[in-house]
């Protein structure tokens, strides 16, 4: 660790760190490391109890539940959000108003989920709004928070919420593909169509792996409309590990939770390390491409970039 | 700009009315995602026999479907005054958002730059280590931290005190992340003339760290804000008290019907001060969001 050999010279830059760090230690790391002993140990009784813990929880009901809806909610919601933010994000990307509907886009981060929530209530109810427009068109509705619905209309907020999330990352991306290439394939005589998926895409590829990792991540935090709407106990379709977790912390259930946030814990760790790989092999990917636009004479810089339509 | 170019290069009338087609439903999917903030603003606003009658299937359920006309006929700040000089809790609510923000936000300030500035521009042993650790710590959700928060909390005897959700607020390694890729882009022939001139590491980090990386600051206190202001989980797994509730899990009962206006009214002061630091620091908010994807 860096502490070791930190009087030598050219350490100094770990005192600019040491603050941070010993919060850090205090707060995630020492106890994380209890946690990882707990796992092991009975709730109880204290004493060693090997891997009995992570077979209890592996053979819980509600936590093969929670990791069922969580990777269900995964794999319907990323697709459908990276996919839709890509095809805004083209589109505005060459709008004049591009910057102003992007604003409207971004809104919802800024909304609290209370707010989200009561909106939703209304919107949701078996009386509610979304009910009677489908009856204007002749559509019957239904109790959506207490049916499998639910599970959808879980899906539709996270989408609504994290939409502006991924244009503005994926318009980061587009704004790093330099305009020659493009005007290269026209003369070419290539359309908007063979651009976009000859050109477009291929240059994306580097966003497309952070924008799924980081969307993954904010996938959790779909938890707090799911609370404040259906509460402790929803319907069973999006029945989350938040849920399972802050139902086990109010019984005490300490030893599962532990075993349970381990394994956990090393399945993100994994991913997260992939995501390390990805960004490292997407730097080396986009060092060609600056190459490659820096011969054509296109920009590279990627931080500096100002919103669009805006001047 | 990037896109004139393209457009001198569309011709053609089935070309054009695509793109109104295409901008149409860019527009009607903005106004989707506008919706709910007009909705509340417009609930907040109308009388108690209005919201009965447009909502009252939904509030006191009754039969009947619940309708709603997107501006109120006959405006009232009636819920507001209510909520602002009626309802003590609320100030309360209100006031320990405020705290939990500005706390989280200070400590960010004060630990969170320094060692931004640390990663970004020194070099020692096990550095890379460390920062893969900041890296991942970031991307953990909270529920797998929520045992190990709780736990170093009730062995310092934070639990049931605002200081337990400020402190591993303030030493939250997303900062220190989006900052130091701020912090990378400052020119490092800056700082070796600097140093040429007798600057001394603090200098360095007071007046060129500082002032150079001041977006990428703001861009995280931003998103901080919204993260902060918004918070439920840890207040909800940590504060048994009822009064250092905040804000963010301020839900009042709709279902009893003089109190649905008031509910509309308190969901729409809540998010007022975020919509302001949305739109005061949107700049920002974009820039930051990208400095989390794009790798140097």
């Amino acid at each position: 660790m860096a502490g070791k050999r930190m009087t030598r010279k050219g350490a100094r830059g770990f005192f600019w760190i040491l603050p941070s760090f010993l919060g850090v230690l205090a707060f995630y790391l020492a106890p994380y490391a209890d946690v990882v002993r707990r796992s092991f140990f009975g709730a109880v009784n204290g004493q060693f109890a090997g891997l009995e813990n992570y077979r209890t929880v592996f053979g819980n009901p509600a936590f093969l539940l929670a990791v069922k809806n969580t990777l269900r909610f995964t794999l319907v919601c990323i697709p459908l959000l990276v996919a839709a933010a890509l095809a805004c994000a083209v589109l505005l990307f060459r709008s004049k108003y591009g910057g102003v509907i992007k604003s409207a886009f971004l809104m919802p981060m800024a909304l609290p989920a209370v707010s989200v929530a009561l909106m939703w209530r209304m919107l949701f109810h078996p009386n509610g709004l979304l009910n009677q427009w489908l009856s204007h068109l002749g559509v019957a509705g239904c109790d959506w928070m207490n049916t499998k619905y639910a599970f959808w209309v879980l899906v539709a907020s996270y989408v609504w919420k994290n939409l502006g999330y991924d244009i503005v990352l994926w318009m980061a991306g587009l704004s790093g593909i330099s305009e020659s290439i493009y005007e290269a394939a026209r003369v070419d005589g290539a359309g908007e169509w063979q651009c976009f998926v000859k050109i477009t895409l291929p240059n994306l590829k580097p966003s497309f792996y952070t924008i799924t990792v980081l969307s993954f991540l904010n996938s959790f935090k779909v938890f707090r409309e799911a609370y404040l709407v259906a509460g402790d106990y929803p319907n069973e379709s999006i029945y989350m590990m938040q849920h399972l977790f802050n139902n086990w912390f109010r019984e005490f259930s300490f030893d599962k939770m532990a075993a349970a946030a381990v394994s956990e814990s090393v399945v993100l760790l994994a991913l997260i390390l992939l995501l390390q790989k990805a960004w490292d092999g997407a730097g080396e990917e986009e060092k060609k491409l600056a190459r490659k636009s820096r011969k054509t004479g296109g920009s590279g810089g990627r931080l500096g970039v100002k919103r669009r339509g805006k001047k | 700009m990037k896109w004139k170019g393209m457009r001198k290069n569309r011709a053609g009338k089935g070309k054009k009315a695509g793109e109104i087609f295409l901008r149409a439903i860019l527009a009607a999917a903005a106004f989707m995602a506008l919706y709910p903030v007009f909705f509340l603003l417009a609930g907040s606003l109308m009388g108690n026999d209005e919201l009965l009658r447009d909502l009252g299937p939904v509030i006191v359920g009754e039969g009947g479907q619940a309708a709603f006309p997107l501006l109120p006929s006959y405006p009232t700040l009636r819920h507001y005054v209510e909520i602002l000089l009626d309802t003590p809790e609320f100030f309360v609510m209100f006031w320990n958002s405020v705290k939990i923000t500005a706390g989280v936000l200070i400590g960010q300030l004060l630990v969170g730059t320094m060692a931004a500035w640390g990663f970004a521009k020194y070099d020692f042993p096990g550095k890379k280590a460390l920062f893969l650790l900041y890296l991942v710590l970031m991307l953990m959700p909270f529920q797998v931290l929520m045992l190990s928060d709780y736990l170093a909390l009730d062995k310092m005897g934070l639990t049931d005190s605002l200081w337990g959700i400020i402190l591993p607020g303030a030493f939250s390694t997303f900062p220190v992340f989006l900052m130091y890729r701020f912090f990378r882009e400052i020119p490092d022939s800056l700082i070796e003339s600097a140093k040429l001139d007798g600057a001394t590491d603090w200098q360095l980090f007071w007046h060129i760290a500082l002032p150079m990386g001041s977006s990428g600051i703001i861009a995280a206190m931003v998103l901080g804000f919204l993260e902060y202001w918004g918070l439920i989980e840890q207040p909800l797994t940590f504060l048994k008290e009822k009064s250092l509730l905040p804000l963010s899990v301020f839900l009042p009962d709709i279902t009893a019907a003089d109190q649905a206006g008031a509910a509309f009214a308190a969901s729409v002061l809540a998010f007022v001060p975020a919509i302001l630091v949305f739109l005061g620091g949107q700049d920002y908010l974009e820039q930051g969001i990208m400095a989390g994807a794009v790798k140097e």
